[in-house]
Parts: structure tokens; sequence; C-alpha cells
């Protein structure tokens, strides 16, 4: 495959397949969280959009709001990367009913040990609903790696993938999936194949590669 | 009434005092700010990778995602409201390492890389670094002031402090 693709120049085809694993990983998600949280939780129709750099900050609702954000490494037939991030009161919200409201913080408060552990399994949840209706249409393995986490400035953790992206191209590819129980969850997910895997994905899917 | 410009992600402006010129949210990224003392103009650059000249894409190159191709335009906008190129001063924050480990080599050290290549880009021009706060875990807001040379830097959960 050519070495000089970028995301500009990938197919809508694979913009479709994306808004599919899109569909079918929240729709994962959702089961996942609400086994875990042991309540009924519903989606909305997942929102995969190709943004400028400059407008990703806007679309997450401003490059200072605060966030959790949760990467993980990507190994086996592709390698990359893969990030969640959801804004830091809902996911306290989460915490919270993971824990049954048990040594939690306080609203405004910085995030315990036990609740930084309780979102780096939510992180784990989640993304494994994606990367599995990844390779459910792929057929390809893919394992993540244990979940890093950090809290701070949605444009400062969006840096991380942008300048991934970066590389590549002058867009980020952003699929958003808001959560509701009783509250609504905004949640954000980034796939981020390395260079390399494109073509292993785009080839497993059987789309010409150009 | 002064106002506040904006420069995105992997873009650069400049202002004239009493207006600031500010970037929100610095993560792994470097915010560059150019002034000569005593003039009026100011600039800020949020450069995202180290160099031009490493990417694979092909076509036209967007100039201030990268620091050398962002450092010489901001240097060429100021020359172009009259500063002089040799006067100039630079003060720089960010190059954060946001998650502890890198998940491929080409993100290994990505923020340090940044300040090195932004560090070596303003050397060439021989403009000083007055002041930076660089590295560290954690994103960044910036404001530059160019009439004063204040760079005020904003953290999450930290006193905003003044460079």
């Amino acid at each position: 495959m050519a070495d000089n693709m970028s995301l500009n120049d990938v197919n809508s085809m694979y913009f479709d397949v994306l808004k599919e694993i899109g569909n079918i990983g929240a729709g994962n998600a959702t089961t996942a969280l609400a086994q875990m949280l042991d309540t009924k939780v519903d989606m909305s129709v997942p929102k995969v959009s190709l943004l400028e750099f400059k407008d990703v900050g806007e679309i997450v609702g401003g490059e200072e709001v605060i966030m959790v954000g949760i990467l993980l490494g990507v190994e086996g037939d592709i390698t990359g990367s893969i990030m969640f991030m959801i804004e830091k009161e809902g996911a306290r919200h989460l915490t919270n009913k993971l824990m049954m409201g048990m040594g939690a913080s306080e609203p405004g408060e910085d995030f315990n040990e036990m609740e930084l552990s309780a979102l780096r399994e939510v992180g784990n949840i989640i993304t494994g609903a994606y990367l599995n209706a990844l390779s459910g249409l792929t057929n390809l393995c893919i394992y993540p790696s244990t979940p890093d986490l950090t809290v701070d400035m949605a444009g400062a953790i969006l840096s991380v993938p942008a300048i991934q992206f970066g590389i590549q191209g002058d867009q980020i590819l952003l699929i958003q999936n808001n959560f509701f129980d009783e509250v609504e969850l905004d949640g954000y997910f980034i796939l981020l194949p390395d260079v390399e895997s494109y073509g292993t994905i785009l080839k497993a899917l059987g789309i010409p590669i150009m | 009434m002064a106002d506040i410009v904006k420069v995105g992600m992997a873009d650069l402006n400049v202002c004239q005092a009493p207006d600031g010129i500010t970037t929100l949210g610095l993560g792994s990224c470097v915010g560059v700010a150019l002034r000569e003392p005593g003039k009026p103009w100011g600039g800020l650059a949020h450069v995202m990778l180290p160099d031009s000249k490493a990417i694979t894409s092909s076509g036209p190159i967007n100039v201030p995602k990268f620091a050398d191709t962002g450092v010489e335009e901001l240097v060429n906008r100021l020359v172009a409201k009259g500063c002089n190129k040799n006067k100039l001063v630079a003060k720089i924050a960010g190059g954060a390492q946001m998650f502890a480990h890198a998940t491929s080599d080409k993100m290994m050290r990505v923020g340090d890389r940044n300040v090195e290549a932004v560090k070596k880009k303003l050397a060439e021009y021989r403009i000083p670094i007055l002041a930076e706060d660089t590295g560290n875990n954690y994103g960044r807001t910036v404001v530059f002031y160019p009439e004063t040379g204040d760079f005020v830097i904003r953290s999450v959960g930290k006193t905003d402090k003044t460079i």
C-alpha cells in the first residue's frame, strides 16, 4: 500500500465502516455499561466526524472543559491506540454508581485512587466493546494494552491523538457517543491505527486501496 | 477595551497591544510567543509536531503545524508588521507528556521533541528564550501580552503563573 496515504484520502467506504464500528461498538459498550451499573442505559446514534484540528475543541464543548482521557495501546494484527474521553462530572457519576456511593469524592474534587481505578475499568470495557466491533467486522486479532488515564483540559488530552493524526494529515476522526441512564454522558471515542495498519484494516474489509 | 485573539491547534496569529493572544489547552503541543520589546506587535504559534520534513503526507503542508515552519512563519509575520528580526525575544510553554506510556514509537517523547525543535529553530534565528514552562504531564492554557511580554499560564488545579 501507499505509505503516503493520509486520512484525507481515505475513501467514503472506510468512513461508512467506521460509522458501523461506531454503531456496533456503542451498542456493545451500552450493554456492557448497563451490566456493570446494573441499570438500564440508553444511547443515541453515534456521530462520526472528520474534523479540522482547530474545530475539535469546540465539538467536545471547549478546549478547557475538564475531561477524563483513557488511552490504550492496540496490538495484534494491527497496531495503534484507542482513546475514550468523558467529561469529568459525567465520569464522577459513573464511578459513584459503580462504587455505590462509597468512598466517593465530592463534585469538583480530584478523583481518589479507587475512583481512578474504577474509571480505568470503565475505559477498558468501553474501548473493549469498540475493539470487538472492529475485530468482528475485520476478522483481525486486536488486543488492547493496559489503560493509561489522565484528567485534564480537553484540548491537552486531544493533543495526543491530534498529533498522531497530524503525522498523516490535517484532520482528526472523532466518534461521539451519548449514553443516558439518569443523566446524559457525553463520551468521545478515537481510533488511532498506525499508518501501516490502515492498509491492513482496509484490506480485511475488502476495500480497494487507492 | 483590549481583546484577546484566539489561536487554535496547529495555527498561529499576531496581535497588537493592548490586545493579548491566547491558545487553550496545550498538551504535548508547544506555544511559542514572540515579540520585539518596545513594539506593539506580538505573535503566538501552537505547534504540534517537530519537523515538517519528517511527515509522510504529500501535498501542501500546514505551515503552523510544525516547529520549523511555524516559527519561521511567525517571524515573517512579525517582520511584516515592522518588527526587527534581530530584536525578537521568545517565551515558550507546553510540550507535556499527557499519558505515562507512549503507545507508539512515533509518540515517544513527542512533547520533549516539540520543545527541542522549537528551541533549535529559535537558535537558528538567534532569538533568545527569556522564559519557558515546558514538560511535565499536564495541560496549559497560555495568554501572551505583547505590551509587557507577560506570558500567563493556567493549568487545572494550579494557581496561574506569569513568566
